[in-house]
Order: structure tokens, then sequence, then C-alpha cells
């Protein structure tokens, strides 16, 4: 995963790449030698068609994502209203079923309720605002884990250590980042749960903290990889003119690297935190799964163990109820919406992202 | 030309690789005999509850020997996707650990024209289950509304006069639940808080029955209800009075089939409209007493024996 | 007096010292941060192993699980999984290599590249339970294939394409430039070029590519959960061909979650032998492409 990103965000990194302004001097498919069948041509143009459409399936894909995802969504937003039905009614009826328990769908109600009762029998609400919260401070909280451990490994990588052990630690990131990801909540739900209980004295062992960690160890690869890419992209002379004026390594790294990798770390961030937000099968079984604004009390104050409090992330509502939620009730077509919801949130940040390290190439 | 030749070729197997993939979906429909392609045996799907999957899977494991002629595939995913199934006709047996509702009901009459077909194979009794080393010991339904529904006054231990809880972290209630559409939930919901009243929010919604047991028996502080077959060790079950002051009752067999327990739900197995021979006669003998013992053996809590 | 003035000059002064000090200081904790990658790796390589250990056996990856999936082995979830990962590579890896080839061989630095690029960061940047919506909302219903095997695969392969389109890529523009224009200039088309003399000498790196992609593929859970994947499916052991492209399987990661959440009674080495062979399968597949790598690497002739 970290080197396919890595890869794909510096390309030019890869070895001798064939020129670019050179590429439109290669040789037009004109029927050039004799023996050459028609159909062997017809046959080069059909493969090059192929290609061509393969080159695009990328694009494909990501439209059609939006767009499958979206459509499922959509009939929310065109649905008729049908007046209140009579409590009666509604006792009898299934929530999860096109009753008429089930409201109109209010776009406004959906981001900024915090109330989350999809399966009411009496009052179906479809708040998601204490799933945005807890994705975010789950996030955050990894994120302020993750930053100084990935960014620390990155510079150690790349100007702290040579050969070997830089080869070593390459591999062992890479292995990091290859452990998939229920293995990561089942560690969390087994291992972490007990130790932050008795470390400290927290009530539940599920909560915030225990995502948090299991995040920033799934998101420091990306960070470590992509940091030392933009490490690397600082040009030697910077670090030769640091030495010859008589810095030591740190005040190189410090004086002088980070601030000129500056943006290329930002983008490390950005992806490991685009990967923090998407990541379901860890959240989903170690963050205690509970619609809960971690930041305020029972009684409306604010809370200063909020680490400690369980939350629930949107891709595990997701993974947790999409599975029972019948098909084309309300409750379905919303977690599509959320669907729609975390797609854009993983899109702005991957193209954030892309732009940073785009305008580090340009200049 | 062997270049040619080889490109021919390339686009030639690329077509049909593609072609294949594309038309895979186009297929006509698997007929409930398929199965693993073993022409011999007849194949029977029973898709359904996550509660009754480790049932249903050894009564079909046990029925192999039964009747090798039959071969019964059990995958679970929830009582929904189980009557999902029965209704667009890709399982033979739903099993549910509720109701069929109303409307699914009229689903799979309009899909098949008959009314499904229930089957009645056992009980669950919904136990509430505390940490091993917690000092309470009876709970009534209540108090358990207080502490789960919405607008409940209960969040504290002490509430409870619970003063102590041996290794607990603070007075706090650790509330676990399940995921907002399981049958267990429902069930719950019903019995405990009410059909029109909700969960408070900020419990613990675990996606599974076992899970829940589990979490319990490494927290100290919480409490949780789950199928009385999940019971471990490292968990205690309380006792359940319906009123406060009523005596509280504890869940078991006898318990169960008498009614005394508040808390308990039936299991079911539902076909589309009268089955055929050779799945009533599974039916049959999962409702025996061989079916039965295994319903035992699990866990759970067998159908009075008439 | 030369010697005495450079002696001066480069001796040790308290600033030097502490310059040096601090060197030291920063070089540890950079070491500490990144040992912190290693140790939790090893620790929980170590710590499954020791408590998966005692199940672990060649029958254990043979039979299948019985008794509620108490007892027995994880055979048909296995199988489901090497269904899901070869099915998926069958889709991904031609699509990726032929995208790779597009964008390393015909496109131009131009907007439209620039956007297919940037398509190909965001596919591997949508969360894999998005991934799970489309396969639900494209291929379970919209192309009517129901929850099965070849909705999953699909799923899987659209997924984990970047993983393959990027190493192919890197691979591709590893080939000189040179090799291509002798071929050019001996006639042949670009079609021609790229099939005799730039796919052969990147073929080491596309195949790290796909080894890669098995091992994302192996570990994802959320995108088969609503796609084909189920708890539970008796098979009959041994038989390589027992599930169908239009069935549900199981696979080793769901199962490794359901016995992880649903099954009661469970010995407690089950779940983690589990995830033993879940994560051994992963990383013996990624630890084949890295020694893959360096062994092309080492004998690369240009």
């Amino acid at each position: 995963m970290a080197t396919e990103l890595q890869t794909e965000l510096a390309p030019e990194r890869a070895a001798p790449k064939p020129a670019q302004p050179e590429r439109g001097s290669a040789p037009a498919n004109k029927p050039a030698r004799a023996g050459r069948g028609a159909l062997a041509i017809a046959g080069e143009k059909l493969i090059e068609f192929v290609i061509r459409l393969c080159g695009i399936s990328a694009i494909i894909f990501v439209f059609s994502i939006f767009f499958f995802v979206f459509r499922e969504a959509a009939p929310l937003f065109f649905q008729k209203h049908e007046p209140p039905a009579q409590p009666e009614a509604v006792v009898e009826r299934h929530a999860d079923d096109h009753s008429p328990a089930a409201k109109k769908f209010a776009l406004k109600e959906f981001l900024f309720s915090k109330e989350w009762y999809p399966t009411s029998q009496s009052n179906v609400r479809f708040g998601v605002l204490a799933l945005i919260v807890g994705t975010l401070s789950v996030t955050a909280l990894a994120m302020i884990i993750a930053v100084p451990f990935g960014l620390g490994a990155a510079v150690f990588v790349s100007e702290f250590c040579g050969g070997k052990i830089k080869e070593t630690l390459k591999i062992v990131i890479e292995l990091l980042a290859a452990i998939p990801s229920v293995v990561w909540g089942f560690i969390g739900l087994t291992v972490m749960n007990p130790i932050i209980q008795d470390l400290f004295h927290a009530p539940i062992g599920l909560n915030m903290l225990n995502g948090a960690i299991l995040l920033a160890l799934m998101s420091v690869p990306i960070m470590v990889s992509i940091g030392e890419d933009s490490l690397k992209a600082v040009p030697d002379s910077f670090r030769e003119a640091g030495l010859a004026l008589g810095a030591t390594r740190w005040q190189l790294v410090y004086r002088v690297l980070l601030p000129a990798a500056k943006n290329g770390l930002l983008a490390a961030v950005l992806l490991g935190v685009g990967r923090a937000v998407g990541e379901t099968m860890a959240v989903l079984m170690a963050t205690g799964h509970a619609v809960n604004i971690p930041f305020v009390t029972a009684d409306g104050s604010f809370n200063p163990l909020f680490i400690f409090e369980p939350v629930r992330t949107l891709t595990a509502t997701i993974a947790a109820e999409l599975g029972e939620a019948s098909e084309g009730s309300q409750h379905y077509r919303v977690l599509f919406l959320i669907g729609v919801l975390l797609f854009s949130m993983t899109f702005i940040v991957n193209l954030t992202a892309d732009l940073i390290i785009r305008g580090i190439k340009k200049r | 030309m062997s270049k040619t030749k080889f490109a021919r070729s390339t686009i030639l197997i690329l077509t049909i690789a593609m072609a294949a993939c594309l038309t895979q979906p186009g297929c006509g429909k698997r007929d409930g005999a398929g199965g693993s392609g073993s022409v011999s045996k007849t194949t029977v799907q029973n898709i359904g509850s996550d509660t009754m999957v480790n049932l249903a899977q050894a009564w079909a494991e046990e029925y192999a020997k039964v009747e090798p002629s039959v071969s019964v595939e059990v995958s679970g995913g929830g009582s929904g996707i189980g009557v999902a199934a029965l209704i667009n006709g890709t399982a033979e047996i739903a099993n549910c650990s509720r109701k069929l509702e109303p409307s699914e009901i009229e689903k799979a009459k309009a899909k098949h024209g008959s009314d499904p077909k229930e089957f009645m194979v056992g009980y669950d009794a919904l136990s509430i289950y505390v940490h091993k080393d917690h000092p309470l010991n009876e709970i009534s339904i209540d108090d358990l509304a207080e502490i789960y529904k919405e607008g409940g006054t209960i969040t504290k231990w002490s509430q409870l006069g619970v003063q102590a809880i041996p290794g607990g972290k603070g007075d706090d209630i650790v509330r676990v639940s399940r995921q907002n559409n399981s049958g267990t939930y429902h069930y719950f919901r019903e019995v405990v808080i009410g059909k029109k009243g909700d969960f408070k929010a900020g419990s613990v919604d675990l996606n599974g029955s076992k899970d829940v047991v589990e979490l319990i028996a490494k927290t100290p502080n919480a409490i949780g209800y789950s199928g009385l077959g999940y019971a471990t060790p490292e968990v205690k079950i309380l006792k359940v009075a319906k009123k406060k002051g009523e005596p509280a009752i504890q869940p078991s067999i006898p318990t169960t089939l008498d009614k005394t327990y508040p808390i308990a739900r039936p299991m079911f197995m539902y076909t589309p409209g009268n089955p055929p021979p050779h799945i009533q006669k599974y039916l049959d003998w999962v409702m025996s007493e061989a079916g039965q013992k295994i319903v035992k053996d699990i866990g759970y809590v067998p159908l009075p024996k008439s | 007096m030369i010697a005495e003035t450079t002696n001066r000059l480069f001796a040790e002064t308290p600033l030097v010292r502490k310059k040096q000090r601090r060197e030291w200081v920063a070089r540890l904790i950079f070491g500490m941060m990144a040992a912190a990658m290693i140790i939790p790796l090893l620790l929980i390589i170590g710590y499954l192993v020791y408590q998966g250990a005692p199940l672990i056996s060649w029958d254990f990856l043979t039979t299948n699980p019985v008794g509620g999936m108490r007892r027995g082995g994880i055979w048909s979830a296995l199988l489901g999984t090497i269904w899901l990962v070869g099915v998926s590579l069958l889709i991904a890896a031609p699509i990726g290599v032929m995208a790779a080839v597009y964008l390393n061989e015909y496109a131009r630095d131009n907007w439209f590249n620039r956007i297919i690029n940037l398509a190909v960061i965001n596919l591997a940047g949508v969360p894999s339970i998005v991934h799970a919506l489309f396969g639900l909302g494209a291929f379970v219903l919209f192309a009517r294939m129901g929850r099965s095997v070849l909705a999953a695969s699909l799923t899987l392969a659209i997924m984990t394409l970047p993983v393959i389109i990027a190493s192919t890529r890197e691979a591709l523009a590893s080939v000189p430039r040179t090799f291509r224009e002798a071929c050019w200039n001996v006639g042949a088309t670009r079609w021609q070029t790229i099939r005799r003399i730039v796919l052969p000498n990147s073929i080491s790196g596309i195949l790290t590519g796909v080894i890669l992609q098995v091992s994302r593929t192996a570990g994802e859970t959320a995108p088969i959960m609503f796609t084909g994947a189920v708890f539970f499916r008796s098979i009959s052991e041994g038989d390589f061909f027992a599930y169908g492209l239009k069935e549900q399987c199981m696979a080793l990661s769901m199962h490794l979650y359901t016995v992880t959440t649903q099954v009661t009674g469970a010995p407690k080495p089950l779940p983690y032998a589990i995830a033993v062979v879940l994560l051994g399968t992963v990383l013996l597949v990624n630890a084949t492409a890295i020694v893959l790598r360096v062994y092309l690497r080492s004998r690369k002739k240009w």
C-alpha cells in the first residue's frame, strides 16, 4: 500500500523514465511494412483501443463509485412527503420499512443532529453529527500520535541511517502496512482493551484511545514513505551547503530540510488522515461503537477524559448496520448517503494532498 | 508470422476472458439443487439469523449423518437477510429470531403464491450479564429500562445500591447493547424499553452476541444482554424480576418453558409455502428429540416435550 | 605553528560539544521513533503466534469448521479467500497492467492524464467500506449478480487496481528509453515495441505488483461483507472447485471477524490461530514480493 502511493506520487523518482517531450515522436501506426496482414493491423488497433480504455478505467471507476453509491442514496431527496401517521399504526410497522413513520428526509437534520435512531419504532432520526465527531476525533487523536512518529521515522530513514538499516526499516514499514485491518481490530479487541483499562483506570477499554492507537499504527507507514520521498526530493546541494557550514545533521534537518520539505510532509500527513478517516474494520472492533459525542458529559459539561470515551465512526456505522437494513428502506439509503459523505471527505483530502505534491513538482 | 500470431492470440484470449467476465452475470439462475456440483445430493439452502447460525450449522452437520443424501447449506447474515432470501427464492429455509413482519409476509405471498410457513424450533432466553465479580445478583425490568432507555435516570451503579465493584473503574455503568437492527436489539427494546421507546445514546453497540459477553467479561463496570447460549464462566447471569419487588427468576430451560422468565423469545424457521418432502423431513427431524438435543447442547432452550 | 593554530581552530569548544550532544539526542529520538514501528510489528506477530500456536497444524488448514465453528479447521474460509484472490486477480491484473501501459507509454503529459493520475490516487484513497457500498449498488443489485464470489471479486479488483497500476508503471518506467528507440528504428510499431521489448523487460516489476495485489486482497474484510462473503457455508473438503462464481463463499478475514464476535464456546486459541494464518499468508506473500524485488534489482543488466 505504502509503496503503491509512494511510486504514484513520485513517479519522477522511479528510475530513468522515458523522456516526456519525445513521446510524440514515437512512430505512428501507419501501414508500413508489406507482409503484415490487414488483420494484424486491425488487431493492433484493437489492442491499442483496449489499452486506452483500460487507461481511463480509473476515471470510470471513480465516477461509477460515486454514481452507484449516490444512486442508492438519491431517492431520499425525492421522496414524497407523507403526513405523519397515527401512533397506533406506527407500532404495527417495522421501522425499516417504508412505513408512514419514516419522515421526510432532511439534509440539515442529517448533518447537524446528533440523534441516530434509524430503527426507532416511534421517532426515526437520522442525525450523523455524533458519528462525524467520532470519526474526526479518532482521526485527530490518531494523528497526534502518528505525526511525530511517522515524520520522525521518515527523517531517521532518510537522513540518519544508510545501507542495510535503511533497507530493513523500509521493509518493516512495508510489512506493517500489509497487516489486514481486521487483524488490527482483533488486536484492539483482545490485547489493547484490557491494557487500556488497567493502565488508565478507564471504565471501558474499547474507546477513542484504543482506536486511535490502531489508526496511528496503520497510517504511520504511508506517512513514512511519502515523508521520506519529500525529504529525498530536497536537492542534495541544500545538504551540502549546510554541511559545508559545519552544521550537524540535526541542525541540517531542523533548519534546512524540514522547512524545505514542509509541503511534502504536509501531504504525507494528509494522506495519513485520508487513511484514518476511511478505515473500517479496526475502528468497528476497537472504538466501542457508541453513538456519543465524547467531549460532553451526561450533564452537559466538558469531559476532560474524553479520550477514554467510546465513540462510533461513519465507516463503522455502515459496516455494522448495512447487513440487516432492508433494501430500499430509508435507513438503507441513509447508510449510502453516509458513504457519499465519506467519499467526499476522502476525495477532498486526497485532492489537497495531490495538489500540494504537484505544487512541489512544479517548482 | 509469429509476432502477429501472438498478438492475435493475445487479443483472442483477452476477448474471451472479458466476455466470460461480462456474460457471467447474465447466466441463468441457479436452481436449488445446484450447490457444489455433486449430482446425487440434494442441497437445501438455509440462510438467516446470526443468533441461530451456530445452531443451524450444528443441525446441518448432524443431519448429514442421518440423511446423507441431503446436504443443508447454512449461512448467516441476519434475520433480515434470511427473509429477503426467502422472498427472492434463494433460500429454501430462512432462520429468523423474530416473527415475520406483515409486510414481509405480503411480499413472500406475492412472490410465491402462498403464505410462508412458520416452524418454531426452540427458544432463546435473553440473559442479562455482568462481570463475574460484580456484587449485583438480580435486577428488575424497570431498573433495566431506566438504565437503557432514552431519558432513563440510572447511570451509576450506586443508584442500584452497588457500592464497590471489585476491579471496577469508578461508578459509571457501561451499557453494552447490540447494533440497532439486530433481532436481539429489537426484542430487548420491545420487552424492556417498550415498543415506542428508544435506547439511550452512548451505549456500546456491538456486532455479535459473543462480543457482548466477551466485553463484559473484561469490563467490571459493564452490563449487557445476550443469548443464554453465550454464557461463559467469566460472566454472571443476573436473575430478572418482572417488576420491582417481585421474585427474580434465573433464566433456564424450565423457567423459559413455563414462561416465568420474562425475556425469552422463540426462534423460527420459515419455508415459502408448504415445504417439499425432503425439507419437511429435515424440519421434522429438527423438531424431534434428536434435533432438540442439539438445541440444548448449543445453549438454547429446546421446545417443550409434548 | 600551523598545526597549533589548526588544533586551536578545530578543538572542541563548548558550543561544538553542545552541538554534538544535541545531534546524538536527535539521532536517538528519531531512532526510537523508527523503532516504535518495528517493536509493535514484532510484538503483535509474536503474541499472535504464541497464542495461536497450539491449534495450528496441517489439519487445521485442510478441515472444515465444525460444531458451530468451534472445532475443526478453516478449510472453507481459506478456500474462499483463495477464490476471491484468484478471481479478482484475473480481473485486476489485465486491466491494471494495460492501464499502466497506457499511462507510461501512450499518455502525454496533459491535463487529461493529470486527471487520470488523480483518479488512480483517489481510487486508492476511497475508504474500503465505500467500495463495499459500490459493490453492493453496482454489482450485486444493478448488474444482478447477487451476493456472490464474482461480485465480491469485482469489488476487490477495483479496490486493488491502483496497487497493480503503480508498480507496473514503475517497472515500465525503469526500462531505458534507448531500448524503445532501438526498436522503433528497426520499424516496429508502438505495440510491437511494448509487446516485445518493454513488457518482457519489466515483467518482474509487474509480477511484484501482482503479488502485492494478492496480499492486499487476501486481507480485506469490509468490501466483501455485503458483496459475497458469508458467515458459514459447508463445502466438501479437499475440493478446490467447491465454490461457484455465482455462489457466496466464506473468507478468512471474515471468518476471523465472525469467530471473534459471534462464535461462543470456541477454544481460546482459535481466533488467534485464524489471525496467524491470515497474517502469515499476507506477510508471506508480501515477503515474496520483497525478495523478488531485491533479487531482480541485483541482477538488472542496465
